[in-house]
Parts: C-alpha cells; structure tokens; sequence
C-alpha cells in the first residue's frame, strides 16, 4: 500500500491552542479523483485538520504528504503552490473590491501592474466550463451569498487547483443552491479533483461523498466509504452515543398575543430593502420559528424587535404596548429577553469580567440613588451563573474566557432570570456542541411550558421543525407563509425558503 | 506660494494614506515630521549640504516608521496610543538634539540658505501658471509626481491590491498569501520616510532654520486631509492644495494691517479642517480593518 | 509566542514599573548625548524632585494639574473617548475661571474660591462636549477633532490676551491679576504648596467611586467594552458618552483653575507646557485605574520637576522632560504586551 493511490495523506498530526486540543493524533487519507467527507460536530477538529492542510497553521506534530512527496508549509502559498485550495465557512473574500481583483489577491507573478483585461478573460472561461456564472467586475457586496461562494471556488481553480477543501459550504445556500453546488463538485470530480467536503450535516453527506471520515473530539474515529455505513451509525461515530433526533414536546394551550409585527418595512446596512410587508404574532406559550437561509432579513428582524433598527413604516407591539422605534432600554423594561445572533460582538462585553455581563440587564435594579450595590449584585450573579451551570472558576475573570457553549448559556442567565415575557433567540445553537445544544434547546421549552411567548430564528431547520409550534418562512424579507409544524411538509417549507412558494397564514 | 505650503501637507497626506489603506493609523506623522525637520537640518547645516541633511532626514524617517510599525503591527498595541507616544518623544528629542547642537555650535541660532528654485525650461514661461508650477523647488516637483504615482501603486499594481486588501479584510489577506505584517512593515516605513521629508522641507527649504513648533501641528492636519480624500490620492492634492492655500492666505492676510489679533487668521486652518471633517464624515468610507491590530494565528 | 488565556496578574503591575525602569535607561542616551554623565543627570533628577522640602513641594505643584489631566484622559478613555484635547480643554477652563476672579474683588472667598471652580469645570466641559456631540451624531473621528480643538483654543486664548484683555499696565499677553479673593491658599507655609494639590486629590476620590461604585462607572466600562452589546442592554450610549465628555473637559478645566488660582494669578497665553498631553500618557501608564493614574502622575511630576533642576545644574536641555514621557509610553506598551503573551521556546 503506498503513496502513488493518495493524493494526500496526513500523518499522526497533532495541533493545540491556548487550552485546546484540537487535533489529537489524527491520520486522514484522501484519494485522487474522490470527494472525501470530513464530518463531525462543531468542535471537533474539521477546520483546524484542514486548516493545517492548506498552510494556515503549522502543526506541531505529524507529517504530512502531496502526491506521495513529504511537505512542509509555511503558509498558503505553499499549499497552493502544490494544488491545493481552500473555500471557507467564512468566505475570505474583500467585501470592496470586484470579483476579479479578488480572485486575482495574492498571486504570485513577476509582472509588477495587475493585467485585469487577461484576467477578465480567463475568468469567464472558467466560469463557463464548471457553469458558475459571475461578471467578474460586479463587487462583492453586490453579490449573493450563492454568488459569493462560487467566487470562492473560481479563487480556487484559477490557480489551477487540483484538491479542493470546501468547509461548510452549505451553511449558507438554499437547497436550490445546493443542487447547484452538488452539480459543480460532481463536474470537477470527473476532471479528476479531489475534494475534501468538511460537513455536520448528515444527509448531505451521504449524499455527496464517496468516503467518510468521522472526528470526535479532535481524534479521527473511523474512515469508510459511504456504501458500507448508514446515517445512523455515522451519528453515532460522531457524537458517541445514541443521538435523540426528536425532542419531546408537551402540548400547551397558547394565551394572549405577546408580540406583533404589523406590516413591517426595514432597511439593511446597505440601505437596501431588508423587510417587506412582514406581520406575524406570537402567542404566550408558544414557540413562533422563523426559518429560512440566512441573509434572508433575519438579522434585520430581530433587530427591529429588539429597538436596535429603526423601522421604515408597520408596528411592533409587544404586551400591548407599541414600542415601533423605541429604544432597546423600553424593550428591556417590558420584560423582553433577547438571545441575538452575535454572540460575542452583540451579546457581551468580552473583557468586563462575567459578573458585570451578568447583571448588564438589571443594574439599575440593584442602585441606590448613583450608586451601584455590587454586593448585592454579586450575590444575584452568583445565583444566576450556578443556575444555568455557567463554568467559571470566578466571576471576577473577563468573560473572553469562558468556552462557546458557556458564553450562550450566561447570555441564557442574564436574559431568562427576569422571567421575560417575551424572548427572542436569533440562532442560539449555532456553533455549540451536542450537549450544549441539547441544553439550550430544552431551556426554550421550558420558556414555553411557562406561558412564555419565544420567537425563534435559525438556520438550522431540524431545529425549527422540532421545537416551533408554527413555522414562518423568510425569503428576501417577506414572510412567505406560516404554517403549523405538525401538519407541515419539508418540501413546502423547502420551497417558500428558496422564494419559490407561498402559503397562506 | 500656495504650492509650496502645500508641500509638506502632500507627503505626509500620501504617506498616511498608504498606511491607512493598509488599516494602520498613523499619528505619529506629527513626530516623524519634526524629527526630520531637525535631523534633516542639524545635519545640513553641519555639512553645508542640503542634500546630504535630506538623506538624513530620509534615514530618519525609515528608522521611525520601523519603530512605529514594531509597535503597532509586531506589538499590537493600540495605534492611537502609539502614534501619540512616538509623537510625545519626537517632539520632545527633536528640540532636544538641536538645543544640544546649538549649543556647542555656539551663540546666534543657525540659518541656513534655503534651496533655491529650478525652474523649467520654456514652460515656466507661461504667464501665471507657469510660474505657479513650472518655477518651482525639486522637491515640490518630486511631491507633485508623487500623487500620480501614488495612485498607480495603489490601484493598478498588484502590491497596491494587497495593501488594499490587508487594510479591508487582513484574514482574507492572509488566506490569499499575503504577509500582513510586511505589507504593514513596509507602509509604515514609506510614510516616515514621506513624513521626515516633509518635515526635512519645512526647515531646509522654507525657513532655513529650526524652531520648536515648526511644524505649526500640519501633522495633524495630515490625518484629517486623508479623510477629506477619501483616502484617494488624487484628492489628496486637492485637498493639500486647499490647504495651503488656506495658510497662504493667512500670511499674507497678517500683513494687511487690520486690527485683528493674528492669531485669529493662524486659527483658521484647523477650524476649516474641523468644519471640513464634520462635512465629509458622513460618507467616507474608511478602510474596513482600519485600527483593528492583526494577530496571525500560529 | 502564545498567548496567555488570563492577562498575568503579577505582571501587569510589574509591567508599567519595568517598562519606566527601561524607559529611564533608554533615555540615558540622549542625556549621554548631550554631554552629561547620566549618573549623574539621574542623580540630580532625583535631588531635584525629592532632594528636599522645596524640591517635594514643587514636586506636587507640578503633580496637581498632571494628575487632573490625567484623570480626565483616564475617565475619556474608559468608554473609548478618545480625548487628546485635555490642553485645550485646561485652557479654556482657565480661560473662564479667569474672567470671573479677575472681577471677583468683592466676592468673599468662600464664595468666589467654589463659583470659579465650578466655572472653570465647565469651562472645560463646554469645549469637550463638542467633539463628543460630533462623534455621537456626525461620526467624526474624536482623535483630530480633539487634537484640532486644542490649537483652535490656545490660538483663541492668545488672540483674546493680545488683543481686547491685554495687561494695561504691562503690555504683556496676560490677563490682569486675579483677585486676591479667588487665590488659593498657601498649605505649607514657605513653598506654593497650595489649595488646588489637595482638590485634585479629591477629585482622585471621586473618580475612584465614580468608576468602581456608580451606575454611571458600569456603564461606561460596557460603553468602552463594547458598544455594540451595551446598547442592546438598555445603556444610553449616546447620553453617557457625551456626559463622559463633560466631565473629562471638566477636569482638565479645573487643572487649568489650579494654575491660574495657585501659582500663575494670572491669564497667560502659556498656562500649561502641555499638560493635557502628558495625561494621556499618564492615564495610558497608569492603565486607566485610578490608583495608577495618581501613581503615574506622582512618576510623571517627578520627571518633569527633576528635569527642570537636571537642566539647571548639568545643562541638558528641558526638552528631555518630553522626551521620556514619549518613550516611557512606548516602553509601557511593549510591557504590556508581554503580560498578554508569553513567549515559548522552539517550534
């Protein structure tokens, strides 16, 4: 068995940050003319492998082989000049330059001045051949985020790359889009490429894939071609155990409409239209889930009933109270908790330390006059960090040091113990683990079973379909339709996210 | 005249506006301007060559862009407070070395004769423009080029591409290959080059002499013109050009013998900054990693 | 290098300590420069600032108007204010408070020492709720319009005393003597040891509780933490911010007071050598706590006073005292990256 059959093959690698390691030893082999699934869950060491691949990180063990030669790099260059590229979860695209000065970014040439009328050409050529189409002088923040991946994979192929690394690339498309994306992988396999697909979703991996390999926790836990395992088996490599698909939900009678949003218009950051028309209620005791790709006019959404966005034109009232356009303090005193999507940038202030996160929504609760009673307030933090099992050694040290799983879980401590009647939670599983997401999954259903109204937006569908009690889909900032989740069919669904369908109320 | 003042406005601006383009603020220009002034001079005068005090002044600036980039990019500290720090000690050393200076040379504060003009052949002739642009000193025809070529590097070359890219989005840059920290290294380094010279201009070729405050706080203004440009080269002339002439005009409105304190008229530079500033904040568009430092993860 | 997952404690005190120790050897060499043995330069430094009781007094005259722009930086800072007009704003509270107390003849002192403090507060706090309006509603870069704002006021100051205010008996650019009314006492019998050294103390004391026990203080750490997630929390970012502004401009105005009412007696176009600059760096050192800016301000009233006796006894030129302060800043950054990263052998 030797080196010719792979076309590259790493070798007990070994990588650790800062308290992390993040990957423990790990072999991986891929085959030319493959495409090869990396799956596990967040966390478990995808990225990093890859990243370690492709020159972004050194490892500090291990050895690594291209086309049976051992290599050694000391940054992309390295790995692009053996054919090696890389399109990641976060597109690594200059948002203010066009296409073609993107895909042009860091090439090596002798030539001093940029020749963007060859450029142009060749990458219309490309574009033709695997059917992407792209004007390669339209700008990056012009394009869709469809558009903007596959000036991610033309970045790739320009440079004539023979084994491509793709890292979540469906997180954000459509499954129209995904189709697409699908078709493309399939053209450049028959062009010999290798491919090496980094995923946690499982049904797209057995879809795609040719062979699988499975990380846990930073160790790579098998290796085997799709044929001869199952869905089932795999979700159990990944995670250790037997995986729940489906929580348990009590049926709850639903009161008073605690939020709603009547015909609501808003603008993006870029002035452009980000909410059209939207109007939905959302009822005590039942969970509302607002499902669709993100960049949908999600974020705007939950910035409109949060107060951190003005609206153009509609009404957003919340207990009965019209609060269009008031201030986030107004929510707050209405007893509005709000999950958002930003954890770190939106959600907490990383370098206070845990405490002042902690009591950043009911300070004033614990004033005098100016002064603040940090004792009191200290004693209330304590309580609320050991209720939500918040792992900290000390609430004194800064909250950048708490892990993903626990910085979600203060924001869950801070919002949830003034018993709000309304929460908002934009994404709130998204990069957390398996444990962790369970956790926070059930914390939203017991909000429910208390008579709390919860308005949840995410991406991830499975986490909709089995937590909402009604579902809403957002396209391009109109609600499509809402339907009941019992009753609803994943191909309607499929269809009013991709903008193709709607549904009455 | 209004050319001449522009001058040193233009080498700083361009230096401070490939370093912002690269996502670094510079405020150490003030600094890097009064070091080359000084260096620049002391070692003119001492070598009667004023060519020979301009590569000083050069080496000057190439040594302060260094430490300013160390500071900023290998240290990541904050780039305001670095900027002012370097500024505070090159205030205060570029006084000090003269007083130092000055003092064994002895007695009368030392002037120097300026450079002189080197007018264009044919088209100086030309009536009123061609004295404004054709009969002018090397090194304004040297900052006039330089605009251009500035632009050119920046938009046309593929090292401009990567400046620009490091100052939008410095992780893209570095997925793309690109060496961060030596595309910085390497602005911050032109412009304390830019900005000595600058400087170097005020007391070699404007006063002939050094003083304290020479510089008259044009570093600063430096930093708002880059904003007024919209961090273009090209604008930046424009800008430069406005300027100037705005302090042209308070000299020789000082003269006119009106019963206003002076002060007033030195006032009116940085009051029209400020009022310029307030009018051009809304829509510039600053780089997008302009101040955030970059850490490469190893 | 990697970096540490919590900032080191132990370091982070040493750090600002080595980095002046440093920054004091570094600084060796220009005095070396000018002709001096730097042993001995330091030694008169020292002799200058402390050496005894008419040195320790000047010490602190020098210390209350560098602790005051210190605090005021410190508190500007703190929800990322970025004020480096604290001299222009010292100016114009001096400014102020002058045009009272030269007039001020019948007012007792009782009444008038507290009515100029307050006017010259808000002398100060006037000029740099402007910039802070600018930032909150327009957008502009706080740096240069501070930094600007500084030149237009020290122009203003000095168009006003050459002009309309001028001394009629000495034709000087400074304003008439002040009233006697609205001096400040002497404390220690002797020296100028005055009134203002132990305000500014106090004013120390307020900044200590208001940072670590008001509302105000919390919420202006989340503002300099991070705006993006205060606001969302329900602080008023834009009211704080611009209310951080007045009192930052008003203590850099008392400073300006201080001068005028403890030592000067009068408006001159040069009442501060650029103290409102030094407390930026005073507030960078001393790491926006308030401990450490009265620390770094007793550091920095020493270097200033005992660089004025250096040049009088070796003949090294003032413009060293500034000199070290820049490079104490720059020392100190440094230092405090290796409390953030720790360097590792190999790989």
């Amino acid at each position: 068995m030797d080196a010719p059959q792979w076309v590259v093959e790493m070798k007990g690698i070994v990588k650790t940050f800062p308290g992390v390691l993040a990957n423990d030893n790990i072999t991986f082999q891929l085959r030319r003319g493959e495409i090869h699934a990396l799956l596990g869950e967040n966390g478990a060491g995808k990225t990093t492998l890859m990243n370690v691949l492709y020159g972004l990180y050194r490892p500090d063990k291990g050895e690594i082989r291209v086309n049976g030669k051992p290599v050694s790099f000391s940054s992309p260059h390295d790995a692009i000049a053996l054919r090696i590229g890389m399109i990641h979860q976060h597109f690594m695209l200059v948002q203010a330059m066009d296409v073609l000065e993107n895909i042009v970014l860091g090439l090596k040439s002798n030539k001093v001045v940029v020749d963007k009328v060859s450029a142009a050409k060749r990458i219309s050529e490309l574009s033709g051949t695997y059917g992407m189409k792209v004007d390669p002088h339209s700008y990056i923040w012009q394009l869709s985020v469809g558009e903007q991946q596959r000036v991610e994979i033309l970045k790739a192929v320009y440079r004539e790359a023979e084994i491509l690394i793709l890292d979540e690339p469906t997180a954000v498309l459509t499954p129209s889009e995904t189709k697409d994306l699908f078709r493309i992988l399939h053209k450049m396999k028959e062009e010999g490429k290798s491919i090496v697909y980094i995923s946690h979703k499982l049904d797209e991996v057995m879809e795609i894939s040719d062979r699988i390999s499975v990380l846990r926790q930073g160790r790579a836990v098998s290796d085997i071609p799709k044929t001869e395992t199952s869905k089932l088996e795999l979700a159990r490599m990944m995670v250790g155990r037997d995986v729940v698909f489906r929580l348990s939900k009590s049926s709850t009678k639903t009161g008073q409409p605690i939020l709603e949003v009547s015909e609501v218009y808003a603008l993006n950051d870029m002035k452009a239209n980000a909410l059209n028309k939207v109007s939905f209620l959302v009822r005590e005791g039942e969970i509302l889930g607002v499902a669709g790709v993100s960049g949908n006019g999600q974020r705007e959404l939950a910035d409109i009933i949060m107060g951190i966005r003005k609206v153009t034109s509609g009404r957003v009232t919340i207990c009965g109270v019209d609060v269009t356009n008031d201030s986030p303090r107004a929510r707050a005193e209405l007893g509005v908790g709000f999950i958002p999507e930003d954890r770190v940038g939106v959600g907490l202030v990383m370098r206070l330390p845990i405490l002042n996160n902690a009591i950043m929504k009911r300070y004033r609760d614990f004033s005098r006059g100016p002064l603040l009673d940090y004792h009191a307030a200290s004693e209330y933090a304590a309580r609320i960090i050991k209720e939500f099992d918040v792992k900290t050694p000390d609430m004194h040290y800064p909250t950048k040091t708490l892990s993903g799983g626990n910085l979600q879980k203060l924001i869950l401590a801070r919002e949830l113990a003034m018993g709000p009647c309304l929460l908002v939670a934009s994404q709130p599983t998204r990069g957390l683990d398996v444990g962790a997401t369970e956790e926070i999954r059930s914390k939203l259903l017991e909000e429910r079973s208390s008579g709390r109204g919860v308005l949840l937006i995410s991406e991830d569908l499975d986490e909709i379909l089995s937590l909402s009690d009604r579902i809403a889909v957002l396209f391009e900032g109109e609600i499509m339709g809402i339907v009941e989740a019992e009753n609803a069919r994943l191909e309607d669904i499929g269809m009013m996210m991709a903008g193709s369908k709607r549904m009455g109320a | 005249m209004t050319v001449r003042m522009a001058t040193p406005l233009i080498y700083g601006t361009i230096g401070e506006t490939f370093t912002e383009r690269a996502g670094v603020l510079n405020l150490g220009i003030e600094g890097m301007m009064l070091m080359g002034a000084s260096v620049g001079f002391l070692v003119g005068y001492q070598s009667g060559s004023l060519w020979l005090g301009m590569g000083a002044a050069v080496l000057t600036g190439v040594l302060l862009g260094l430490i300013m980039a160390f500071l900023t990019v290998s240290v990541g500290a904050q780039q305001h407070v670095a900027g002012l720090g370097l500024t505070i000690a090159c205030s205060g050393l570029s006084f000090y070395i003269y007083r130092v200076w000055v003092s064994d040379v002895g007695g009368v504060a030392p002037h120097m004769r300026p450079f002189t003009t080197i007018p264009i052949p044919y088209l100086s002739q030309i009536p009123i423009l061609g004295d404004v642009l054709f009969n002018q000193y090397a090194l304004v025809y040297i900052g006039l080029i330089l605009v251009p070529i500035s632009a050119f590097i920046l938009f046309r070359t593929r090292f401009g591409l990567s400046l620009r890219a490091v100052g939008e989005n410095p992780d893209a840059a570095a997925t793309a290959g690109i060496n961060v920290f030596q595309t910085r290294y390497v602005c911050l380094v032109v412009a304390g080059v830019l900005s000595a010279v600058g400087g170097a201009w005020l007391s070699l070729a404007e006063a002939g002499m050094f003083l304290p405050g020479l510089t008259q706080g044009r570093g600063w203004v430096c930093i708002a013109l880059v904003v007024f440009a919209n961090w273009s080269p090209m604008k930046v002339l424009a800008g430069a050009v406005l300027f100037g002439g705005i302090d042209a005009l308070q000299l020789s409105l000082q003269g006119v013998g009106w019963n206003i304190p002076y002060q007033l008229f030195l006032m009116l530079p940085y009051v029209l900054t400020i009022l310029v500033l307030i009018a051009v904040s809304r829509r510039a568009r600053a780089p997008a990693a302009l101040l955030l430092s970059y850490k490469r993860e190893d | 290098m990697e970096k540490r997952l919590l900032p080191s404690q132990r370091l982070s005190i040493a750090a600002p300590v080595v980095s002046t120790l440093v920054a004091l050897l570094i600084s060796a060499i220009p005095i070396y420069g000018g002709g001096v043995n730097p042993l001995i330069g330091y030694a008169e430094l020292l002799h200058g600032a402390l050496g005894d009781k008419l040195a320790l007094t000047e010490t602190f005259v020098m210390f209350a108007p560098l602790l005051l722009c210190g605090l005021s930086v410190a508190l500007a800072f703190t929800c990322k204010f970025w004020n480096i007009g604290a001299e222009g704003q010292l100016y114009c509270g001096a400014l102020f408070a002058s045009f009272f107390a030269v007039y001020a003849t019948s007012v007792p002192s009782f009444i008038a020492i507290p009515v100029m403090l307050v006017v010259g507060f808000l002398g100060g706090a006037g000029w740099a709720i402007i910039p802070a309006i600018l930032k909150v509603k327009l957008k502009v870069d706080d740096v240069v319009t501070t930094l600007l704002g500084n030149w237009v006021m020290t122009y203003a100051v000095a168009a006003i005393l050459f002009g309309p205010w001028k001394d009629p008996v000495t034709g000087w650019p400074e304003s008439p003597v002040i009233s006697s009314t609205t001096k400040f006492p002497i404390l220690i019998p002797g020296s100028r040891f005055h009134l203002g050294i132990v305000l500014a103390l106090l004013v120390a004391v307020a900044f200590y509780v208001i940072i670590r026990k008001t509302k105000l203080g919390f919420e202006l750490l989340g503002i300099g933490g991070s705006q993006t997630a205060s606001y969302p929390a329900g602080i008023n970012v834009s009211r704080d911010f611009i209310f951080a502004a007045f009192l930052s401009g008003g203590i850099a105005g008392l400073a300006g007071v201080g001068q005028l009412a403890g030592i000067l007696f009068h408006m001159t176009t040069d009442i501060s050598p650029g103290f409102g600059y030094t407390g930026v760096v005073i507030a960078m050192v001393g790491g926006l706590s308030p401990i450490g800016v009265v620390l770094a301000s007793l550091l920095m009233a020493i270097v200033v006073q005992g660089t004025q006796a250096m040049h009088r006894a070796t003949g090294v030129p003032w413009a060293l005292a500034e000199t070290i302060q820049g490079i104490i800043l720059l020392c100190l950054l440094v230092g405090v990256f290796f409390t953030k990263y720790r360097l590792r052998r190999g790989a």
